[in-house]
């Protein structure tokens, strides 16, 4: 009986077109005729379930694969080498990575060359900024930690682009690097589920069915796992440059991790090279701030994290502005030839978006000068960032150069500019999931996808994360679509798109920036973070609670009427309207220049409400009109950008492509129509042609699905008696 | 059920298998509700994945490459969710329109435009009104039942007397719903009725595309489907051939067709240009000059006008080929004929001294600024006794009623009578019948016998604000017919075209990428006068710039990083 309930119960959530679908795949036959295949699982739920009986059940074929002993995990001395998740680099994305998939109950290890850098900051210790902060408020949506560690570590806050619009709107913090790293190692050390070691992998171990079995460490450990996340940075393969002097590291002073792109390239995966770099850093005892622009932090200091725990304010640092001048463009002009672009040695061109000091002066002749921010790292850290004067000329001209700025006269420099180049992965060999299309259980995070940036690295490292647990449960990977987040759009852009140069998060990249705010993060994401089990008790009541006034709040604003009043009088003094009698709050909210503020001045607001819940209310309202039509104008795309591609579809057979479009096509094997579309070098016509394509197929795997369902049923019919079951009823509606 | 209630008896004989089969299904496809996985399917899968109750095992498959059966998640924003009512996000899809009737040879009595999609009713319903209206106005049609009615502009002008066919989901030839438009075969009267379908929001129909849909929603069978390619391939093929010919034919044609390329083409990239300005601010904020928004707004306003411009083109384009109709109407003897000849420059009309010489409609044709113009000469209006000028009063009114325009002649030396007052009234109540508004020119003839009368008009006029201008006219010495023929044009909005003519002309394509972009701009000035912020400008522009792209779904924000890191110095 209890088949028959699951049965009508299906049939119900299908309604009508069931049958359009029923017959319109071709499942697996000997699926379809045993109904013993079918497996159910538990759902895992812990932390603390220390009995999970045969962890996951996906378990069983790799047992199988390989020797005896090795995977047995009942197994008492072994145990510990075995794993659900490992997780490869202790990073900004290796963090979260292994955060989540710890807190989703899987029993990981993070590996990592140096226990004393886990989320390091190696280049400017800052976090948030355009686009970048809304990746910051998403992770955090999802429980990520990113945004809770740089509201705590902070040393100050400005909310940029203030007045142009809530979807542009972006916080930035400039945190303290070696706090923030000690939070973040100490959140790492204290999670449950958790172990790390440090180590140097330096190959992946492979089960039968091209599926990953674990990694192979450079002194011989094996680490044994169904599901591993490489989150390599610059460390594969590194090589630092100062001038035209170069050595192997992944970063100053840490040595390179070797012998794992080999071993990657090996098994057939596609590598390149990228090239970053960071500037000096110079001793803030020695720069004289007197003369310089002073750049506060706000006075009301905004957060990342929506968890209001880690809302505590701290006292703020100044940054400071000052100017390249004449002397600095003419000693780089006069050294042209010693820098790795002008002198010819490297050919690999930097980011567009972050160009050497020598770049900004030889392609932007006609600027006399340029701005460069100088920011503290730390509280109790000498040293000074010195944002916009990366350079890769040599270490001998770069103090010169330095003292050329008005206020670092006298400086002394405590590291030097430059530059490191490291392997990564093209990440079209990646699917949206992150996980590798090669083999099966490997995911890619970071910079090791051609990523810049600790915030795209967290967004990347949660998504992997989440879903090397969950592959190693043996459940559906989760796919954040491109609509959904700028989390979705990074993904797929890496995985689609060509990359020119490490690929930098922008609100313009996003086609429908508007609905991807920060302040909706929280309701566009923590609900599936809930479902799935990352998001706690705790955190979801108070998502609730939130989401509850703010719809009240709404309701409330509808229903309010005032006729005259002082309210009136200044509102129409501020917007410049005029304001008829009994007219709503909601409509006052709508007029130009009026914020929530207003009702609060006169006594209309809700003094219940905070001010990050007034805020998403008046944007709610403000903007309803311009929300509503984006979210119209995207559902009629999704219709046909979310149809899916099937994986095995042989594009060098469809005739009717462009031959560009086969190749690329080959190449990237999109996951859906959408994702296809954006591939560069297919038109619109190979999108028809593909379209054709699907369905012409569908028609005949239905025709041949409808005649296996037919034998299967006269089949059936000779074996076994007619069980009375009135169904009809539910089948026929 | 469909396929297996063909068979209800081996359903219920075969109910285990049927139920493994279920249970396989509910694995590894999400339940679809239309036939095109839509969004419903992918908030459904979401929800699938997460209360199902069971979970489920989903990479059993041994031919899939790896578990890759995804959980979709769009953008379920509970906040947004929460104060949107089911029928705000029901549209799935575009709703595509075209003239499916062949074009290009001579007009067919009838020709029909076609509308497929989710909206497809609700776009008919913006631009038809039944004959018999109900009260409400949702136009709510009965699936495969024609009505009569007429087609609206947005203005509320009548188009065209039509018929409505509606063809709702799925018993139509796409499986969408469908609303055949019947109108008059003209090719004038289709692209009118065509472009107002796209002003309510229709998108113009690739084409085979509305084979396309049919194949795709599953219409057509296996052994048709297979040539659904060919057939569309063939098409554009045929549509090659046809601009070769054309090529041939009409080379003039195709230049001034590459003329507005290149127009349209500098019109996106100024959008492209205002994007990068705007978005370099937007995600370098700190790094960039401050913006000069009047700079912008003048740009704004100045692409407004090259595409009012544009399509003005494509109004001259429809009245190069139609034509105007202009009746000259007013009491006898007030010199109509006259006017006829000398606008003219012939005899066509006999002139007397004898109040209702002209009995019949006389034609003639005249060509102002290249627009082919018929001049109807009517006899004087007013109430007579004799059978024949009865007739001929009849045919005047008729034919006022038909006109694109009217021009009402009075009399310089008897000046405004009672009875030029009756006619007007008898015009008026012509033009209330066909519900639509027919501009009239007061025309005021024999000026030179009495030229003090110029003054003495302005005071009288100011009463019949009917005439949308008025102009002083002397048919014997051809005094003020260059005044007339600008009013003429001023009238049909074509008063900015220079002399020589236009030099381009519009095709459908261009007209209705014309029209997108000319309704962003309108929004993105309103965006400006409200004073939004300058994020909600880069929405509008995007829009402009995405439908003057010659392809569709191109990538505009690579071009704009690609020109903002061109254009500007940023980069910490």
């Amino acid at each position: 009986m209890a088949t028959t309930t699951l049965f009508t119960l299906h049939l119900c959530r299908f309604g009508q077109s069931f049958s359009k679908k029923l017959f319109s795949t071709s499942p697996s036959s000997d699926t379809l005729l045993n109904p013993h295949h079918v497996t159910f699982h538990h759902k895992l739920r812990r932390p603390n379930s220390s009995s999970a009986p045969a962890f996951f059940r996906r378990f069983s074929t790799v047992a199988a694969a390989s020797t005896s002993g090795e995977v047995n995990y009942d197994g008492i001395g072994t145990a510990d080498e075995k794993y659900d998740v490992i997780v490869v680099g202790g990073g900004h994305a290796g963090c979260e990575a292994a955060l989540a998939s710890a807190r989703l109950g899987a029993r990981t290890l993070l590996l990592t060359l140096n226990i004393d850098r886990i989320a390091w900051q190696p280049c400017n210790p800052a976090v948030g900024g355009p686009a970048k902060s809304q990746l910051v408020h998403e992770v955090d949506a999802l429980s990520g930690e990113i945004g809770k560690i740089a509201d705590r570590c902070y040393l100050q806050k400005r909310v940029l682009n203030v007045s142009r619009g809530p979807a542009v709107r972006a916080l930035r913090a400039q945190t303290d690097k070696r706090e923030y790293a000690m939070q973040m190692k100490s959140v790492v050390e204290s999670t449950p589920n958790l172990s790390i070691r440090e180590a140097m992998v330096t190959d992946i171990l492979l089960g039968k069915n091209d599926n990953v079995e674990g990694v192979c460490t450079f002194f011989g450990m094996k680490f044994y796992a169904p599901s591993v996340v490489l989150t390599t940075g610059t460390f594969m393969s590194g090589k630092i440059w100062v001038g035209r002097t170069s050595m192997p590291a992944g970063r100053a002073g840490e040595s390179a991790s070797h012998g794992l792109t080999e071993n990657l390239q090996r098994l057939g995966f596609e590598t390149d090279r990228l090239k970053t770099g960071t500037p000096a850093r110079v001793d803030i005892r020695t720069v004289d701030f007197s003369g310089l622009e002073p750049q506060h932090g706000d006075k009301e200091v905004s957060w990342f994290s929506f968890d209001p725990d880690v809302h505590i304010e701290r006292e703020q640092m100044c940054c400071y502005l000052t100017r390249t001048t004449g002397r600095t463009h003419q000693i780089i002009r006069d050294n042209l030839h010693e820098t790795p672009t002008y002198g010819g040695w490297v050919e690999a061109k930097g980011p567009r978006y972050c160009p050497s000091i020598e770049d900004k002066i030889v392609r932007f002749q006609d600027k006399e000068s340029h701005q460069i921010f100088l920011e503290p790292e730390g509280r109790s850290v000498p040293e000074l960032y010195v944002q916009g004067f990366s350079t890769g000329l040599p270490e001998r001209l770069q103090l010169p150069l330095l003292r050329t700025l008005p206020g670092l006269e006298n400086c002394s420099m405590l590291r030097p500019a430059y530059a490191v180049e490291y392997d990564y992965l093209p990440a079209h060999q990646c699917a949206r999931s992150l996980m590798t299309k090669k083999i099966q259980g490997l995911f890619f995070s970071g910079q090791i996808n051609g990523t810049t940036g600790y915030e795209e690295a967290a967004a990347q490292g949660i998504i992997s994360g989440i879903n090397a647990a969950r592959y190693a449960d043996g459940k559906q990977l989760i796919v954040l679509e491109r609509e959904s987040s700028y989390i979705g759009t990074l993904i797929d852009d890496l995985v689609t798109k060509d990359l020119r140069e490490p690929y930098r998060m922008l609100t313009s990249r996003s086609e429908h920036r508007l609905l991807l705010r920060s302040d909706n993060a929280d309701s566009r994401l923590t609900p599936l973070a809930h479902e799935i089990g990352l998001i706690d008790d705790r955190r979801w009541k108070l998502y609730q609670e939130k989401q509850a006034r703010i719809s009240e709040e709404k309701k409330r604003l509808r229903s309010v009427r005032i006729s005259g009043g002082d309210l009136a009088a200044e509102v129409s003094r501020v917007s410049g309207q005029p304001v008829r009698d009994s007219s709503t709050l909601e409509s006052l909210l709508k007029k130009p220049h009026i914020q929530y503020g207003i009702l609060d001045e006169h006594g209309f607001g809700n003094i219940e409400l905070s001010r990050i819940e007034k805020e998403c209310v008046e944007i709610d309202i403000k903007y309803e009109g311009f929300i509503l039509r984006q979210q119209s104008q995207l559902q009629q795309m999704v219709t046909q950008q979310h149809r899916q591609l099937p994986e095995d579809l042989d594009y060098h057979m469809i005739t009717t492509l462009s031959i560009e479009a086969r190749e690329k096509l080959s190449k990237v094997r999109p996951q859906t129509i959408g994702q296809a579309s954006r591939v560069g070098g297919v038109s619109p016509a190979d999108i028809t042609a593909l379209l054709i394509v699907l369905e012409a197929n569908r028609r005949k795997a239905q025709e041949q699905s409808r005649y296996k369902i037919m034998n299967a049923m006269r089949a059936k019919a000779l074996e076994e008696e007619v069980p009375e079951v009135s169904c009809t009823e539910t089948v026929s509606s | 059920m469909l396929r297996a209630s063909e068979k209800p008896n081996a359903v219920m004989a075969h109910l285990p298998a049927l139920r493994v089969l279920l249970r396989h299904i509910n694995c590894l496809i999400p339940p679809p509700r239309t036939s095109m996985p839509a969004l419903c399917t992918i908030r459904a899968t979401c929800h699938f994945l997460l209360l199902s109750p069971k979970p489920r095992k989903l990479h059993a498959t041994a031919t899939s490459k790896g578990p890759e059966n995804h959980a979709l998640l769009l953008n379920r924003d509970e906040r947004v969710a929460r104060n949107v009512t089911p029928s705000d996000v029901v549209e799935k899809g575009s709703t595509i329109a075209a003239i499916v009737t062949s074009l290009g040879g001579p007009p067919g009595a009838v020709g029909i435009v076609r509308l497929s999609g989710p909206s497809a009713v609700s776009v008919a319903g913006r631009v038809f009104r039944p004959a018999k209206r109900s009260k409400n106005n949702d136009w709510k049609p009965m699936s495969h039942v024609v009505e009569y009615g007429v087609v609206l502009d947005s203005e509320g002008n009548v188009i065209d007397e039509v018929l409505a066919v509606p063809m709702l989901a799925p018993k139509s030839y796409t499986r969408e719903d469908v609303v055949e438009i019947q109108c008059h075969g003209s090719e004038v009267c289709l692209r009118r009725v065509l472009r107002t379908c796209l002003e309510a929001g229709a998108t113009l129909a690739q084409p085979g595309e509305f084979t396309l849909r049919a194949f795709l929603n599953g219409r057509l069978d296996l052994s048709q489907a297979e040539n659904v390619g060919r057939l569309i391939t063939a098409k554009s093929v045929a549509a090659a051939d046809a601009a070769l010919a054309g090529i041939q034919a009409c080379l003039t044609r195709i230049w001034f067709d590459l003329i507005l390329q290149c127009n349209k083409i500098s019109l996106r990239m100024q959008c492209i240009e205002l994007l990068t300005e705007i978005e370099a601010r937007l995600d370098f904020e700190d790094e960039m000059p401050p913006l000069d928004l009047n700079i912008i707004m003048d740009k704004i306003h100045s692409m407004s006008q090259d595409v009012e411009s544009a399509l003005e083109a494509e109004n001259y384009d429809r009245l190069l080929q139609s034509g105007l109709q202009i009746a000259i109407v007013g009491r006898p003897n007030v010199g109509k004929s006259s006017l006829l000849n000398a606008w003219s420059k012939s005899e066509r009309a006999i002139v007397t001294e004898i109040a209702g010489t002209t009995r019949d409609v006389i034609e003639a044709s005249v060509s102002v600024n290249g627009i082919p113009i018929t001049l109807l000469d009517t006899a004087g209006i007013r109430d007579t006794d004799d059978v024949v000028e009865k007739i001929g009063v009849e045919r005047s009114e008729a034919v006022a009623r038909g006109a694109d325009l009217i021009i009402m002649t009075v009399s310089a030396v008897e000046g405004w009578t009672s009875e030029d007052t009756k006619l007007l009234e008898r015009i008026q109540s012509a033009k209330s019948s066909t519900g639509s508004l027919i501009p009239v020119i007061l025309a005021v003839n024999k000026i030179d016998c009495n030229p003090r009368a110029e003054t003495d008009w302005d005071r009288g006029c100011q009463s019949h604000d009917i005439f949308s201008k008025r102009v002083f006219t002397c048919a014997v010495t051809g005094q003020g017919l260059q005044d007339l023929e600008r009013a003429v044009l001023e009238l049909v909005g074509l008063d900015a075209i220079p002399s020589g003519g236009r030099q381009w002309t519009v095709n459908q394509r261009q007209c209705e990428q014309l029209v997108r972009t000319k309704e962003a701009l309108e929004r993105l000035q309103s965006s400006i006068k409200e004073e939004l912020p300058l994020d909600f400008w880069t929405i509008d522009l995007r829009d402009a710039a995405l439908s003057l792209g010659q392809i569709i779904g191109e990538d505009i924000s690579e071009e704009v990083l690609s020109n903002i890191f061109g254009k500007f110095c940023i980069g910490k």
